[in-house]
């Protein structure tokens, strides 16, 4: 690798998170919301999305290796550091901890997802609609790996925005990090409900 | 009466390579001890807790009035300086380590060479050196000295990159103090005069990029620099010079 890359890379990996991985996220939970509004709702959402002209290329290069480059340089950076919570237990060490953790989890939970719904669709195996979430997410298991892989999503994202933030010199002084952290856990709080709902609504039919 | 005694437990270490061991002391307990002066009196009658002759702790300070930086070590479980911190405020058996991050000469004594090293990456320093008299530097607005001011309290002590959790052996990454250091030096109306040099070197690897955002450096340091605070904006500053480095700006210096 040529030398002095890393703050190109860094910051790169600081950007794709927010965009466009982060504007993706968003985009997936809001029309995987149509769920809620019944059956047909969602599979005409789900299937305008699945026909947009140049779909290959935008999986590709807004979804895809966004998200590839993204998660092989997390996984180096959650490798690079030695948590230490249990000595110095301050609400942003524990955040940095936690953006690690949600980083691994998500990662494994994207890699399941794809495989279960991208992929078997595109093998032919399985088809877009209502009915493949709702016979993954009858599974109680599979409904639980899903919540907690959405939470922690949504998690990484928010609080990632968070550092976004400041790894782009936006909130320098203390207060504007500290009402950046109010508005992300707002964020955290209101994407999660969103996506739990879904699930909620996939799962068990209310 | 029986004699008052402090008991402390030291993690030592004969040479830079050999294997860490603790070894126990009773020191006589007088009034408005330090750490320093406990240590002196081990210095001044090395025999351990069970009673045996050994050799004397070896430990660095200078100043002994929290400005030099030399006495930093790890005091029950916070890394902070011997000189300042205060018997009468512990709790017992007071537990002393050297500080994890840098490599152990010997005992307490580590050494701060990486510190210094950084120091000298990023150019902590105002070229003044001219080979005629260049005359005074222009004025500094008094505002802008007040928070300069702050950044310059930074002693070189090391307790921000001991708690940092990207400072370590797998990480290149140079730590806070040096970061804040370049934020003093761009602030200085003639020090900006390099102020993208400066800037420059810490886009290279193992600088600004390696910061997680912990802000574990910001609550220990015990000068209050505000650490955090200058890589926030330093973040913003090179990124602004890297977009100047690569479209290209007259301003680029």
């Amino acid at each position: 690798m040529a030398e002095n890359r890393e703050f190109f890379y860094r910051r790169l990996h600081s950007l794709l998170g927010v965009i466009p991985i982060g504007i993706f996220l968003v985009q997936h939970l809001v029309v995987n919301n149509f769920a809620n509004y019944g059956e047909e709702n969602f599979n005409r959402a789900a299937e305008f999305m699945a026909n947009l002209p140049f779909k290959l290329f935008l999986e590709t290069f807004v979804i895809f290796l966004p998200i590839l480059f993204h998660a092989v340089l997390g996984v180096y950076i959650v490798f690079v550091a030695k948590n230490n919570v249990s000595r110095y237990g301050f609400f942003r060490n524990w955040m940095f901890y936690l953006q690690r953790i949600s980083g691994i989890i998500t990662l494994i939970f994207i890699v399941w997802h794809v495989f279960e719904t991208r992929v078997q669709v595109g093998l032919g195996n399985v088809e877009l609609s209502y009915n493949l979430m709702e016979n993954i997410l009858s599974n109680p298991f599979m409904f639980w790996f899903y919540l907690i892989g959405v939470t922690s999503t949504t998690f990484h994202f928010a609080n990632g925005l968070w550092s976004f933030l400041v790894t782009w010199g936006i909130t320098v002084t203390p207060r504007s990090q500290k009402i950046a952290t109010y508005v992300t856990l707002l964020i955290f709080l209101s994407m999660t409900i969103v996506g739990i709902r879904t699930l909620i609504t996939f799962a068990y039919g209310i | 009466m029986a004699e008052k005694t402090i008991s402390l437990i030291i993690t030592r270490q004969n040479s830079p390579d050999s294997t860490p061991y603790e070894e126990k002391f009773e020191v006589r307990y007088r009034e408005n001890m330090n750490i320093i002066s406990a240590l002196m009196e081990i210095q001044r009658n090395p025999v351990n807790a069970n009673g045996e002759k050994t050799a004397p702790v070896t430990w660095e300070s200078n100043c002994l009035e929290e400005v030099c930086g030399a006495c930093s070590m790890v005091i029950n479980g916070i890394p902070r300086q011997a000189c300042s911190t205060l018997v009468d405020k512990l709790e017992q058996p007071i537990r002393l380590a050297p500080m994890s991050t840098f490599p152990v000469m010997r005992d307490l004594a580590i050494d701060r060479s990486r510190m210094f090293d950084s120091l000298k990456k990023v150019k902590a320093w105002i070229p003044i050196d001219g080979t005629h008299d260049l005359g005074p530097g222009p004025r500094m607005p008094e505002k802008k000295r007040q928070w300069a001011y702050e950044l310059s309290k930074c002693m070189t002590c090391g307790v921000c990159l001991e708690a940092c959790p990207n400072v370590n052996s797998k990480s290149e990454f140079i730590g806070p103090q040096s970061l804040s250091q370049v934020r003093l030096f761009n602030a200085h109306p003639t020090g900006a005069m390099n102020k993208g040099e400066r800037l420059e070197t810490l886009m290279e690897d193992g600088g600004i990029a390696g910061c997680g955002n912990s802000q574990n450096c910001v609550q220990v340091c015990p000068k209050g620099i505000p650490l955090t605070t200058s890589i926030a904006a330093l973040n913003r500053e090179t990124n602004i010079q890297s977009f100047k480095n690569f479209f290209g700006s007259d301003y680029a210096y």
